[in-house]
C-alpha cells in the first residue's frame, strides 16, 4: 500500500493506492491554516478506514508540507513534480498541464523537453485571488461561476497580480457594471495572469490537462482558458488529487504510520521568524489605551426630537458605505456603516427611505458626497454637492483637533495621508496598489479563517510573538503568512503580526517620512481599519507617540462631508425628497462607447426622472458629445506629431518596420527619416492598444518588467504581421546627450529590450530583427558604424548616402523636439492668458503612448488644466548639481524639469511613474525633494496595466483642491 | 573628529586627516575574497573592518531610509551599515563608510548617492562614504589606490576565486568534514603573510601560490558519490552574498548538490572590456582604448596562469576562460550589452552547462533591471540551444518568502534528479 499526502496552502488532500496501483481511498478537506494538526488528522482517518495497514510506503507534497516533512522524517516531493508523475501515470498523451492550486499556478510542458513554470512571488494567488474576488462581489466562488455563464461582455481586469485586478474590480462595481460581466473578467483575467506570466514564449497546445481546486470546480474558468488558448481541455477525473496521487505513486519508504502520526502531533515550530513585541502587556495596560481614545468622541443629537435644519453626508468608500446626519451645531443626529455589498445605490436608497419614515418632518438644508461612488450617488439622489476625498477628511479631522498636523485614513482599499500646513493640505500621500487593500485583506482573512474581523484582530490584542510578515503588498504578507502557518504560528501571533504589516505599510510605504518627526506631532487617525485596535496600538507604538482617533473613525468622510455641506447650505436641498424616493429607479445598460477609437466600455445609469450618470469613459466625449480640446494638451499634441511619420514606399524594394514603444516614442522622426532618405520603404506600429499587447503576451519572459516594455512584444508581433522585411530595434546603451546630467545612459530596459525580443520572439521566414547595437550619441562615428552594420543586412549600402541620411535624421530629430517646444510655449501663453493652471505631467517619451497613461492628461484636460511635458521645458534649465548620480539621459529631464517648475508660480508637476521602473525608485524621491523644496506639492502617479482611473482622479482633485486652498490663503495673506 | 570638507555636489571627503583614526567599514560580500582583500588595506594604513552581521532585521532597518522599490541589496547594505552605526561599537565620529562602484547604466553605480540620503535622513550626515571603484568615479584626499595596492587587490580576487572553486569541488566529497574549510583558513593567512611581505601578488609568487593551492586541494581525501551539479549565477550581490541569497549554498548542499560558483574575475574582467566594446560599437578615445586594453590584457595574463594550475589536476573541473566565453554568447545576446552583469551572465550560464553544470539557479533581486534582460530575458533561448538546460530564476526581496523560492528550487532539483536518473550510470 501507498499513500500520498497533498498539503497544500489552503487543503489537504490524501490518496491511498493498493498494490495494484488502485486508488481506493481519497479524502479532500480544508485545512483553515491548522496545518500539523489537519495533517496528522488526515493520517488517523486513513489508520481509521484501513485498521489493519500499520505501515506503508508514506510521502509528502504540497508547499506547505515541506518543513513539516523534514522535520517528522517523511519522504517529500516537490509538488509539480509529483504532478507530472501522476500525469505519466493516469494520461500520458498529455502535453501540457495547467494547475490552479490555492496561491499558486504552474504550467508544466511534458512534450519534448519537460519544463515547468510556477508564478513568481507577486504573481501570488489565483484560488486565493478567486476566493477574494468572490467575497468582493458579496457571492460564494460556485456563484461566481453561475453568474459567469449569463456574461455578455468583457472589462479589462490588470492581470499582473490580485492587489492590481482588485484595484480594477472594485470601481466597476461601484460604477454599476454588471456582476455577472465582472465574474466572466475575473475568470479571464486569471487566464491572462496564468498564460502571460507561465507560458513564456512557449506556446500552450495539444492536449491539455486542467488540474487544482479552481479549475475543476469552476466550469466557466475551464471555458475561459478554452476560449483564450482556442483547444479543447480536460479536466480529468481526481483533478484535485493528482499531485497527491503523485505522491504516491513515488512512496517508497516504508514508515509506522502510528509513530507518524505521532511525529506529527510533537511537531512544533522551529520558530525561526523574526518576532515583535506584543502590542499590550495586560488587560490594564489595554484598559488604559481604550480609557485614552473614549474621549475623543463626537457630540450627538438626538433625530426624533431635534428642530433645527439638517445636513446629510454620505462617504460611498469603495467597500463600505457611511452616512451622517448633522445638526446646525455639527452634533451626529444619525448614522450608518454597511458593506456596500457591490452596489451603493440600493444601500443609500434605503437608508434614506428609513430616515424619512423615521423622522417625516425632517428638514434637510444641505447633502453632500465623496468616495469612489461620489458620482454616481451624486446623480442618483441628486444630492448637492460633490467633494475629495482628502478634503472630506481633512474637515472632519479639524472638528476633533484644529491644529491637526497630520491625518492617515486607512480604509477598506486605499490609504489616504496628508500633512496639514497652514491649515490648507500641503502634501498628500495616496497608496500605490501595490499598497492597497490593507483594511479589506484583514477583513477578507479573518473570514477566510472563520472569524468576524473584530473577533480576529482581539486575538492579537495580547500575542506574545506577533510574527514579522513584511510590508510590502497583501499578496506578500499572505506569503508570509503561508510560511508562518507551515511552521505551526499560532493564530492570535498571525492577527498581531497582520496589523502591523498594514501599519508598516502605511507609513514606510505610502509616507515614508524621513524621520518620524516629519509627521509632526498633532496626527489624527481615521478610516475603518483604525477601529481595529490592534491597528492603532501598532501605528502608535510604531510611530512612538499618542495619536487620536475620534470614536467615529470610520464615518470621518462621511461627517467632513454633512460638515461641507452646511458651509455650502443656501437653506435649501436639491437631494431627492420623500415622494420622489418612493419612485425611485434605477436601471444600468452597458454598452460599447463608439465615439474614437479607444471603445471604453460605458455603463449607462439611468434613474427616475432621467438623470443618467455615465461611467467607464476615459474622456468626456460621450458626457458632452464634443470632441476634446487638444489644444491644452501637448502628450495629444505628440500623438499627432508621430503620426505624421507613417507607412511611407521608398525607391529600394525593402521595407523597415518600426515598433512605436520606449525609445522610440522619440527617436521615431531621426529612424523614419534615415530610412526613408536611403530609400527604404518604411511601417510603422499603431499607439498602443488592448489587443497589441495581448497579441505579445504570450512571449513576455519576465512578469516583472514595466508596462511600457511588455507593450513591446505587440508592437513587434504587429509589425511582423505587417510583413516588414526588418523589424529595426536597435539597441542603445546610450541616448543623445542633452548635457543635462553626468551622463546619456539610457535604462537597462530602455537600452537592452530589443535582446529579450530577440531572445523570446521568433521572427518568420522573411523577417529579420535588428537589433544590434547603435550610438547616435556618437555623431561622427555614426555614419560608418550605421554603413557597417546595414551592410550586414542590405546590399549596396554606402557610406555616402548613409552620412546624407544621417544628417536629415538627425535635422529631424531637432525639428521634431523644437516643435514639441514651441508648442509647449503656446500651451503655457494661452494658459496664462485664459488664467488657467499649468501641469508638467513630467514622465517619459514613451509614456504619450494613449494605452500606457491611459488618458491622464485628458483626465487633467477636463479639470480645465493645460498639460505641458518634462521634455517640452528641460531645455529651458542648464545642468545644475543633484544629489544622486544623474547619469540616465530621460531621467535628468525629469531633473530639470522639477527645477524649471520651481520657478514658475503658476505651474505644478505631476510625476508619471511606470509600475516596476526601477529607477523611479530613485527619481521620485529626488524629484519630490527639488519640488518641495520650492514649497510645492509634489504629486507622484504610478500606472501599470490597470486602466482604471479612479485613484488617479482623487489624486487630481486632491491637488488641486489644495492649490486652490493655498491660494486662497495666501489670498487672505496679502 | 576630524574636519569636514565637502566635494562640489556636497558629498563629504574623506580627507587625509581621516584616514589616522577613523574606521573604515565594508559590507562583505563574498567570505574568501574580502578576507584575503581586507589586510591589503590595513597595511596600507587603513583601519578597515568588514561588516559580518546578519540580522534578518536588517531589510526592515533599510526600508525605513530607502525607497521601497530600490534594490534588495541596497536595502540590505543600508541596514546592516546602519545597524553597526547603532550598535555602539564605533565612534561615530571616527568611522567611515565604505561600498564599491562600478559605474555604469544601472542602479547600482547609484547605491553610494542613496546611501548617503539614507545616513542622512537616519542622522548620520556626516559620517563620509568612500567609493571603491575600478574608474575612479568619485575623488577622496584620503582614500587613493596605489599601484601596488591595485596588483595585490587583483591577486586577491584571484586567490579567491582559486580557493572558492577548489573548495566547492572538494567540499561536497570530502571523507572528513571540515577538510576543504581548514584548508581555506590556511590559505587566506598564508597569502595574507605574504602580502605583508610584499609577497606573493608577483606573476612569479603567483603561479607558485595557485600550484601548491591546487595540490593541497588534491590531497583532500574525497569520495565520489552521485550529486546533482548545480551553478549559481546571476546579479553581483545575491549570488555572492550568503546573507542576502538566504544561504541559497548552504541549502543546495543539504540537498545533496554540488555546487559551482563562477568566480569573479571574470566579471570584473567583462566591466573592464565594456569600455573596449563601447568603442568598438559606436566609436571613441584611442587613448581610452589603449588603457582598457592593456588593463584587460594584464588579467588575461594571470588568469591563464590559475587556469594552467587548475588544468594540471584533471579531477577538477573549471569554466572557460573570459576570452573564450565571449564567442558562447554568439547569437543569443550582443557583447554591447554591458549594465549590471550583462552577456557575461548568459556567458556563465553557458559554460555552465558545457560543464556538465546544466541545472542553474539564477539569483536575482526583485525587479532588478538588467536581469530582466540579460538573466529571466536569455532562459527561453539558452533552452533551445542546449535542451538539458534546467535554469530557475529566483527573486530575492524584502517580502519573498524562503518557503517560496526553496519550493521553486527544489522542482529544479526534482526534474534535475529525473534527468540524472534516465542517463546511464557513470563507470
Amino acid at each position: 500500500m501507498k499513500i500520498g499526502l497533498d498539503v497544500g496552502s489552503t487543503t489537504i488532500k490524501s490518496i491511498v493506492l493498493d498494490d495494484a496501483g488502485t486508488i481506493v481511498y481519497s479524502n479532500y478537506e480544508r485545512h483553515f491554516s491548522q496545518i500539523t494538526e489537519k495533517t496528522a488528522e488526515a493520517l488517523s482517518k486513513i489508520r481509521v478506514a484501513f485498521p489493519e495497514m500499520k505501515e506503508a510506503a508514506l510521502m509528502f507534497s504540497g508547499s506547505a508540507g515541506m518543513g513539516m516533512a523534514e522535520n517528522c522524517s517523511i519522504d517529500f516531493i516537490q509538488e509539480v513534480y509529483a504532478t507530472k508523475v501522476a500525469a505519466t501515470e493516469m494520461a500520458p498523451d498529455t502535453d501540457v498541464i495547467i494547475e490552479l492550486g490555492g496561491e499558486d499556478a504552474k504550467i508544466i510542458f511534458l512534450q519534448g523537453v519537460m519544463e515547468a513554470r510556477m508564478n513568481g512571488s507577486c504573481a501570488g494567488g489565483t484560488g486565493a485571488f478567486i476566493d477574494q474576488m468572490a467575497v468582493l462581489l458579496n457571492v460564494t466562488p460556485d456563484d461566481m461561476n453561475e453568474l459567469a455563464k449569463t456574461s455578455t461582455r468583457r472589462y479589462t481586469i490588470a492581470s499582473r497580480c490580485g492587489v492590481f485586478a482588485k484595484t480594477d474590480i472594485q470601481p466597476l462595481i461601484n460604477q454599476g457594471a454588471e456582476r455577472s460581466d465582472i465574474a466572466a473578467s475575473i475568470f479571464y483575467a486569471v487566464v491572462n495572469q496564468t498564460i502571460g506570466g507561465l507560458a513564456q514564449g512557449r506556446a500552450i497546445r495539444g492536449n491539455v490537462l486542467y488540474l487544482g481546486g479552481p479549475l475543476s470546480f469552476m466550469s466557466e474558468l475551464r471555458r475561459s482558458f478554452d476560449e483564450t488558448l482556442s483547444l479543447h481541455g480536460t479536466c480529468p477525473e481526481n483533478s484535485l488529487y493528482f499531485v497527491a496521487l503523485g505522491a504516491a505513486l513515488c512512496a517508497k519508504t516504508v514508515t509506522d504510520l502510528d509513530q507518524a502520526i505521532q511525529d506529527l502531533s510533537d511537531y512544533q515550530s522551529r520558530n525561526q521568524f523574526h518576532t515583535l513585541p506584543a502590542l499590550f502587556e495586560n488587560q490594564e495596560e489595554y484598559d488604559r489605551f481604550c480609557e485614552r481614545h473614549a474621549k475623543a468622541d463626537a457630540v450627538y443629537g438626538d433625530l426624533s426630537c431635534y428642530q433645527g435644519k439638517a445636513y446629510l453626508g454620505i462617504d460611498a468608500g469603495s467597500t463600505t458605505v457611511k452616512a451622517v446626519v448633522t445638526g446646525e451645531n455639527h452634533e451626529i443626529l444619525d448614522s450608518i456603516y454597511l458593506s456596500n455589498s457591490g452596489n451603493p445605490v440600493p444601500i443609500v436608497c434605503d437608508y434614506l427611505k428609513s430616515l424619512y419614515k423615521r423622522k417625516p418632518d425632517i428638514r434637510i438644508a444641505g447633502s453632500c458626497v465623496t468616495g469612489y461612488g461620489e458620482d454616481i450617488i451624486k446623480n442618483a439622489f441628486s444630492v448637492d454637492h460633490g467633494l475629495v476625498e482628502t478634503m472630506a477628511h481633512l474637515k472632519a479631522a479639524r472638528e476633533f483637533m484644529p491644529d491637526v498636523e497630520f491625518i492617515i485614513d486607512i480604509g477598506g482599499q486605499d490609504m489616504k495621508c496628508f500633512k496639514i500646513h497652514n491649515a490648507a493640505i500641503d502634501n498628500i500621500y495616496l497608496n500605490e496598489a501595490c499598497s492597497s487593500g490593507c483594511g479589506s485583506f484583514l477583513q477578507t482573512f479573518a473570514q477566510a479563517l472563520h472569524y468576524t474581523p473584530e473577533e480576529f484582530s482581539k486575538l492579537g490584542l495580547f500575542a506574545k510573538n506577533a510574527v514579522d510578515l513584511g510590508s510590502r503588498c497583501t499578496v506578500f504578507m499572505n506569503s508570509s503568512v503561508k510560511q508562518a502557518q507551515k511552521d505551526g504560528v499560532s493564530t492570535a501571533d498571525i492577527s498581531a503580526g497582520l496589523s502591523i504589516s498594514v501599519v508598516k505599510n502605511a507609513i514606510h510605504k505610502v509616507i515614508r517620512p524621513a524621520s518620524m518627526d516629519e509627521l509632526g506631532k498633532k496626527i489624527v487617525v481615521q478610516g475603518g481599519t483604525f477601529l481595529n485596535d490592534a491597528v492603532l496600538r501598532a501605528f502608535e507604538m510604531e510611530l512612538g507617540l499618542s495619536v487620536v482617533r475620534p470614536v467615529i473613525a470610520g464615518l470621518m468622510g462621511a461627517y467632513g462631508c454633512a460638515l461641507h455641506a452646511q458651509e455650502r447650505s443656501n437653506g435649501k436641498s436639491t437631494l431627492l425628497t420623500a415622494a420622489e424616493l418612493s419612485e425611485f429607479t434605477h436601471s444600468i445598460k452597458n454598452t460599447v462607447c463608439g465615439l474614437c477609437s479607444n471603445h471604453c466600455k460605458l455603463s449607462v445609469n439611468t434613474f427616475s426622472g432621467g438623470r443618467r450618470y455615465i461611467a467607464g469613459n476615459r474622456c468626456e466625449r460621450p458626457i458632452t458629445k464634443r470632441s476634446g480640446n487638444f489644444e491644452n494638451n501637448i502628450y495629444r499634441y505628440k500623438q499627432e506629431l508621430l503620426s505624421e511619420y507613417g507607412e511611407t514606399s521608398g525607391r529600394r524594394k525593402e521595407t523597415i518596420g518600426i515598433p512605436l514603444g520606449l525609445n522610440m516614442y522619440e527617436l521615431l522622426p531621426f529612424w523614419h527619416r534615415f530610412f526613408t532618405a536611403l530609400g527604404f520603404g518604411v511601417k510603422v506600429s499603431p499607439f498602443s492598444n488592448r489587443e497589441i499587447y495581448l497579441s505579445g503576451q504570450q512571449t513576455i519572459p519576465s512578469d516583472t518588467v514595466c508596462f511600457p516594455a511588455k507593450m513591446m512584444h505587440g508592437h513587434v508581433m504587429n509589425l511582423i504581421r505587417q510583413q516588414v522585411d526588418a523589424v529595426f530595434y536597435p539597441c542603445m546603451s546610450f541616448n543623445f546627450d542633452e548635457g543635462l546630467g553626468d551622463n546619456n545612459y539610457n535604462c537597462p530596459v530602455v537600452a537592452y529590450y530589443p535582446e529579450v525580443i530577440d531572445a523570446n520572439m521568433e521572427m518568420p521566414e522573411g523577417t529579420v530583427l535588428i537589433h544590434d547595437y547603435v550610438g547616435p550619441h556618437k555623431r561622427k562615428f555614426f555614419p560608418k558604424k550605421m554603413t557597417e552594420l546595414l551592410s550586414r543586412y542590405f546590399e549596396g549600402i554606402r557610406l555616402e548616402d548613409v552620412r546624407k541620411a544621417s544628417d536629415l535624421a538627425y535635422a529631424e530629430r531637432e525639428l521634431f523636439l523644437k516643435k514639441i517646444r514651441i508648442r509647449a510655449e503656446e500651451i503655457v501663453a494661452r494658459a496664462r492668458e485664459e488664467g488657467r493652471r499649468i501641469l508638467v505631467l513630467a514622465g517619459r517619451p514613451y509614456h504619450a503612448d494613449p494605452e500606457i497613461n491611459h488618458g491622464i492628461d485628458l483626465l487633467i484636460n477636463a479639470f480645465g488644466v493645460s498639460v505641458i511635458s518634462e521634455d517640452s521645458v528641460s531645455h529651458k534649465v542648464s545642468r545644475f548639481p543633484v544629489r544622486i548620480l544623474n547619469q540616465w539621459m530621460y531621467h535628468a529631464r525629469l531633473y530639470a524639469a522639477a527645477k524649471y517648475v520651481c520657478t514658475q508660480k503658476d505651474m505644478n508637476l505631476v510625476q508619471l511613474v511606470s509600475f516596476g521602473c526601477g529607477l523611479d525608485a530613485i527619481t521620485t524621491d529626488e524629484v519630490r525633494s527639488i519640488i518641495e523644496s520650492a514649497g510645492k506639492i509634489y504629486t507622484q502617479i504610478k500606472i501599470d496595466e490597470i486602466t482604471n482611473l479612479g485613484a488617479v482622479k482623487v489624486r487630481l482633485r486632491s491637488l488641486l483642491a489644495a492649490l486652490e486652498q493655498q491660494e486662497c490663503m495666501d489670498y487672505g495673506e496679502n | 573628529m576630524a574636519k569636514i570638507k565637502r566635494a562640489k555636489n556636497g558629498r563629504i571627503l574623506f580627507t587625509r586627516e581621516m584616514k589616522r583614526g577613523y574606521t573604515i567599514l565594508v559590507p562583505e560580500m563574498l567570505p574568501i575574497h574580502f578576507e584575503i582583500l581586507k589586510p591589503i588595506f590595513t597595511n596600507a594604513g587603513y583601519q578597515l573592518e568588514l561588516l559580518h552581521t546578519q540580522k534578518p532585521e536588517f531589510s526592515q532597518i533599510g526600508i525605513r531610509y530607502v525607497h521601497n522599490d530600490a534594490c534588495y541589496p541596497l536595502i540590505l547594505v543600508v541596514g546592516q551599515f546602519i545597524d553597526a552605526l547603532q550598535s555602539g561599537k564605533y565612534d561615530l565620529d571616527k568611522v567611515a563608510l565604505m561600498m564599491v562602484q562600478s559605474g555604469g547604466g544601472c542602479r547600482e553605480s547609484n547605491y553610494i548617492h542613496l546611501i548617503r540620503k539614507a545616513l542622512e535622513r537616519a542622522g548620520y550626515g556626516h559620517i563620509p562614504v568612500i567609493s571603491f571603484s575600478l574608474s575612479g568615479m568619485e575623488f577622496n584626499t584620503g582614500f587613493t589606490m596605489t599601484v601596488s595596492m591595485i596588483r595585490k587587490c587583483a591577486a586577491g580576487v584571484i586567490y579567491g576565486d582559486l580557493l572558492m572553486l577548489l573548495n566547492n569541488q572538494v567540499k561536497a566529497y570530502e571523507i572528513h568534514k571540515g577538510d576543504a574549510q581548514k584548508l581555506i583558513d590556511k590559505w587566506v593567512k598564508a597569502i595574507t603573510e605574504q602580502f605583508q611581505h610584499a609577497r606573493g601578488f608577483s606573476f612569479a609568487d603567483m603561479k607558485k601560490n595557485f600550484f601548491k593551492i591546487v595540490s593541497s586541494y588534491a590531497e583532500v581525501p574525497i569520495q565520489k558519490i552521485p550529486k546533482v551539479k548545480v551553478g549559481i549565477v546571476g546579479e553581483i550581490y545575491v549570488k555572492y552574498a550568503n546573507f542576502a541569497n538566504n544561504n541559497l549554498e548552504k541549502f543546495l548542499e543539504e540537498q545533496n548538490c554540488e555546487v559551482m560558483v563562477p568566480g569573479l574575475l571574470g566579471f570584473l574582467m567583462f566591466k573592464i572590456d565594456a569600455r573596449i566594446q563601447d568603442i568598438h560599437l559606436y566609436g571613441g578615445s584611442r587613448l581610452k582604448l589603449a588603457v582598457a586594453t592593456w588593463l584587460l590584457n594584464y588579467f588575461k595574463k594571470v588568469e591563464k596562469a590559475f587556469m594552467e594550475c587548475v588544468d594540471a589536476f584533471p579531477m577538477f573541473t573549471q569554466l572557460a576562460s573570459y576570452e573564450d566565453t565571449k564567442p558562447l554568447v554568439d547569437g543569443l545576446i550582443g557583447v554591447g550589452n554591458r549594465m549590471g552583469e550583462g552577456w557575461f551572465l548568459p556567458g556563465e550560464m553557458i559554460e555552465l552547462i558545457r560543464h556538465g553544470y546544466d541545472n542553474i539557479v539564477c539569483t536575482q533581486p526583485f525587479g532588478c533591471l538588467p536581469t530582466h534582460v540579460c538573466g529571466k530575458g536569455m532562459i527561453h533561448k539558452i533552452k533551445q540551444m542546449y535542451p538539458m538546460a534546467n535554469i530557475v530564476p529566483i527573486d530575492y526581496d524584502p517580502g519573498a518568502t524562503k518557503v517560496n523560492q526553496e519550493n521553486r528550487i527544489k522542482l529544479m532539483l526534482s526534474v534535475a534528479g529525473e534527468k540524472t536518473s534516465c542517463e546511464p550510470e557513470p563507470c
